[in-house]
């Protein structure tokens, strides 16, 4: 076997995808689509996109929002670690996030609908007060200005983000780095900022970049959460591309476009604000100023407040599905009972089957094109390694609604879309980045002396793999299932788009139910779409104690 | 048996690590090759193992008796190792640990028991590694690596992490154990004491001439 054949094969199951979607969305953004007669280079769906009323405000909306809800997520997480880095609430958040990282974005933004809608438990909660009989007539979700999209793509990311961010502080001396600066005098909060932080961010700086391009080009989390008269970038190219009217389809490839544009200027804004703020950090660090721990201490609770709200939003969309009568403003139904479940039984069967399905078709396949790919690696060197990252980290940073819209195409002419084998390698193609991910550090932390013992004690490769390598790593193994579950049960635009619009999962019914405003029906959809990730999670937290629990090294 | 290394030469990146060494190692005379550290002591065993890491390139021919082991793939050169860990495999159990690198065939049982006994610690085939002590475990290591049949040891410091008076119960053991199988042994050390108990040869591995 060729040496690059596994590390080639990963990159290109995820690149391929990828590259072409994005070919197959700039050439019907100038007229070439051959299927729906675009033969000859137009300028006309660039015209048609332009001339559409409001577009200004979407761009301006999906810029801003991406913006806003990476930097909170991203300076909530470093605040609240800064404040309580050590104490015993930080090891409280650690294991507060663990459902939530389960948790698709979708059942969290119904979950937090459950809360904040006008008719939602705090409104409930303040009508005693304020004298309310009926909902306040109020855009407290839903905003023009899409402040409760930002505040839904928060309470997933936030999370996500103090997750990598844990990751990356045990791979620097962070607690003898907290003990030098102390001793030079500087408070703990102000110390992590000045000397731990900077260290921290360039490991998690990929992550956050990924957050950025997600919130650009999000699409179920805004139509469930943003402003529907003039929604972002993305929710208008899925409009129009399913669009009766197929001449809908130029502009929407001409959106999608706009769509990789403004996350390509909003990552450049990104990354002109780090160039100006790093000077001014060092600065600060040597100025040996001790103040600011007060301030820093206060910011770290938001992060707090964020975890419970989010916590709380599950919660929430559980109540509704199993809630009897709950007129407003009662702050809890009159009854619980399963009846809403059982209405549901039959429509939740077959895209139950369909997610389960995909998850672990394209989580198997992530497994084996991982393992194979840093097998590959640790044979033959490291250089392999950045070339792999490089290419399968793309989905992650450039922007689904770009060039899914191109994959639909290609898979529509070659007469593939809606088949399993479309929406498995859909799936996999964001599945497999973070599978990869998750199992790099374990497989690379891997003690080589282990192999090389093996080898002399004359084991094939192919033996110390089996025997010795993947039964050490059963856990991030395990983990690394749990997330590639979390991320396909998570997938509606590719479900949307690779699936046709005619294979249903428990995301894209969860989103076509939202639309009928009925909470019952949504929490048990929210709820089902979280219980398989949270099962697996649960799994690789468990098995491997149960496993090796005669094995003190790896219980 | 006899273990020769013939013109050996690693480079990292184009630079040489040591200058070209040639050596025989015969049974009963233990070799020891002495060295600061970084100077490629580890890199040289690998190699004679066949485990260079990536991004680095041995030349040079490495033998047992007549035959040219350089091109075989590591788990046909039948050349055993000690690191300065244990690096029993935590996943099995001790016995099964010892029977890793043994042949299938009648009598493994018994040859496993034989090998917990000489390793002092018979009948315990069932326990966890992590359960053992320190001293325990580097026995283990070495009868794990005997039972393999190996035609050559290689010593990369295996004492350097047990405490001063069961680093010389080890070294005996190891030595005697080697001795008894008529076993060529190469030690990598920066340890004098580990010299001195070896009883062989010494030789301190050179920096490359300055070119």
């Amino acid at each position: 076997m060729p040496k690059a054949l596994p590390t080639a094969l990963a990159a290109g199951v995820v690149a391929l995808p990828v590259l072409g979607g994005l070919l197959g969305t700039i050439l019907p953004a100038f007229g070439i689509l051959p299927a729906l007669g675009g033969h000859h280079f137009s300028l006309d769906p660039w015209r048609a996109l332009l001339a559409q009323p409001g577009l200004g405000v979407s761009v301006w909306l999906s810029v801003s929002t991406g913006l806003a809800a990476t930097l909170i997520s991203g300076a909530s997480v470093a605040l609240f670690c800064a404040a309580f880095h050590g104490t015993r609430g930080f090891r409280l958040a650690q294991a507060a996030i663990a459902p939530l990282l389960a948790t698709p974005h979708v059942a969290i933004a119904i979950g937090l609908l459950a809360i904040a809608a006008p008719s939602g438990l705090v409104a409930r909660a303040i009508a005693p007060l304020a004298g309310w009989s009926t909902p306040p007539d109020v855009a407290s979700v839903n905003d023009a200005a899409g402040i409760s999209l930002v505040l839904g793509l928060v309470l997933k990311e936030a999370p996500y983000l103090l997750l990598m961010t844990l990751a990356a502080l045990n791979q620097i001396p962070a607690m003898r780095l907290m003990a030098m600066a102390r001793s030079l005098g500087q408070p703990a909060p102000v110390a992590f900022l000045k000397i731990v932080f900077p260290l921290v961010y360039r490991q998690i700086r990929l992550p956050v970049l990924a957050v950025l391009a997600y919130a650009m080009s999000v699409v179920d989390v805004a139509i469930l959460l943003g402003p529907e008269r003039r929604p972002p970038l993305a929710v208008l190219v899925v409009r129009w591309f399913f669009d009766p009217d197929l001449s809908k389809t130029f502009p929407a490839a001409a959106a999608a476009c706009l769509v990789l544009i403004c996350t390509a200027a909003a990552l450049l804004i990104w990354y002109a604000a780090e160039r100006a703020l790093g000077p001014l950090q060092r600065f600060w660090a040597a100025s040996g100023g001790r103040s600011g721990a007060m301030a820093i201490r206060l910011g770290g609770l938001a992060l707090a407040i964020l975890l419970a709200l989010a916590t709380l939003s599950l919660a929430a969309a559980a109540i509704w599905s199993v809630a009897g009568p709950w007129r407003f403003p009662n702050l809890l139904p009159i009854r619980f009972g399963l009846a809403s479940w059982t209405a549901q039984q039959a429509s939740l069967a077959a895209p139950f089957r369909t997610t389960l399905a995909t998850a672990l078709a394209a989580t198997a396949l992530a497994l084996v094109f991982s393992v194979a790919a840093l097998e590959a690696v640790a044979r033959h060197g490291r250089a392999a390694r950045q070339g792999l990252l490089a290419f399968t980290l793309l989905p992650l940073l450039v922007p689904q609604a770009s060039f899914l819209f191109g994959v639909q195409v290609a898979l529509l002419s070659l007469d593939l879309d809606g088949g399993w084998a479309a929406l498995i390698w859909a799936h996999l193609v964001f599945v497999l980045p973070y599978v990869l991910l998750s199992l790099t550090a374990p497989y690379v932390a891997l003690d080589p002396r282990l192999a090389h013992t093996a080898a002399c004690l004359g084991a094939s490769p192919f033996r110390i793999l089996i025997t010795v390598k993947l039964p050490i790593l059963l856990r991030p193994l395990l983990s690394a299932t749990a997330v590639g579950v979390a991320v396909s049960a998570g997938q509606y635009l590719a479900t949307l788009f690779a699936g046709g619009g005619r294979m249903a999962t428990l995301a894209t019914e969860a989103v076509t139910l939202a639309s009928g405003g009925d909470r019952r029906v949504m929490g048990v959809f929210a709820v089902a779409q979280s219980l398989l990730p949270i099962v697996f999670f649960a799994a690789a937290l468990l098995l491997p104690r149960l496993v090796w629990r005669r094995r003190a090294a790896l219980a | 048996m006899r273990l020769s290394l013939d013109a050996i030469t690693l480079r990292a990146g184009g630079r040489l690590l040591f200058a070209p060494l040639s050596l025989t190692v015969t049974p009963g005379q233990p070799t020891t090759l002495m060295g600061p550290s970084g100077s490629g002591k580890s890199s040289l065993l690998a190699y004679i193992c066949g485990t260079l890491a990536p991004g680095l390139h041995g030349a040079g021919i490495v033998r047992l008796d007549s035959q040219e082991i350089t091109r075989l793939a590591p788990e046909r050169r039948s050349v055993g190792i000690l690191f300065q860990d244990d690096l029993l495999f935590p996943h099995l159990s001790v016995g099964a640990n010892l029977g890793f690198g043994l042949k299938p065939g009648p009598g493994r049982r018994a040859r496993i028991e034989a090998a917990l006994v000489e390793a002092e610690l018979p009948g315990l085939g069932d326990r966890d590694p992590a359960s053992l002590s320190g001293g325990q475990r580097a026995r283990i290591s070495l009868m794990r690596c005997l039972l393999s049949e190996p035609r050559a040891l290689l010593l990369d410091e295996p004492f350097s992490r047990l405490d001063a008076h069961l680093r010389q119960r080890f070294r005996r053991f190891v030595f005697d154990h080697a001795a008894a199988r008529n076993l060529p042994v190469l030690l990598v050390t920066h340890d004098a004491g580990d010299a001195e108990a070896a009883g062989g040869p010494v030789q301190i591995l050179l920096s490359p001439p300055a070119s």
